[in-house]
């Protein structure tokens, strides 16, 4: 069961019910293979930095979750399949990304801590 | 006008520039998050592009990090490959 962090760019024409109904469906996807979901964190409608498929907004959905590594394969064949899905990254998270997001989570972090120097 | 020129027999030492360290290991920051746009960019110039190890004082561990998690960012748009007057 290893930790990992899926970022999703959804295309802007989504309405507010399909990105929950998307994000539904991959937090059941990620049940279905054996792990479970951590954390979502769905940042919503956000300018992108260079236009991706001649889009200049996109939505953005962060969801943390634990998994078998063979199941990654399957999360990632849904995840191209969807066209909704524009860009999407699967990061894995060492025990210090892990902690550093408990953290981040439960407003651990001091804002002088980050903004030093 | 000699007077007051005054001619030093060694250079003049000029100002020590401001001692680099490296804030990872002085601030025990472990992990560099991609998703953290303000803190990259201390780390990037004004065109993007990232700082090399002698101008942002990381070490070599924490600057493999931070290269990777800008390398992250840019794949997803939170930060541009290259641009004018960025920060």
């Amino acid at each position: 069961m290893n930790n990992y962090e899926l970022m999703v760019i959804f295309t802007p024409v989504l309405s507010e019910e399909d990105f929950k109904a998307s994000q539904k469906k991959y937090q059941d996807l990620i049940a279905e293979l054996g792990g479970a979901s951590v954390h979502s964190n769905p940042w919503g409608l956000k300018s992108l930095a260079y236009p991706i498929q001649k889009k200049t907004t996109g939505i953005y959905w962060v969801l943390e979750f634990t998994l078998p590594a063979e199941g990654i394969e399957k999360l990632k064949i849904q995840l191209l399949r969807d066209e909704q899905v524009m860009r999407h990254m699967v990061t894995r998270l060492d025990k210090y990304a892990v902690e550093y997001n408990y953290t981040k989570r439960n407003g651990g972090f001091a804002k002088q801590d980050k903004a030093e120097a | 006008m000699a007077k007051n020129e005054i001619k030093y027999l060694t250079a003049i030492k000029q100002e020590k520039p401001k001692k680099k360290f490296c804030r990872f290991k002085k601030y025990g920051i472990k992990y560099v998050d991609y998703k953290d746009i303000e803190f990259l960019k201390k780390f990037v110039n004004e065109q993007g592009k990232l700082l090399p190890r002698r101008l942002s004082g990381n070490s070599l561990k924490y600057q493999r990090k931070v290269t990777e998690a800008v390398k992250k960012a840019r794949q997803m748009s939170l930060m541009p490959y290259v641009t004018d007057l960025y920060k």
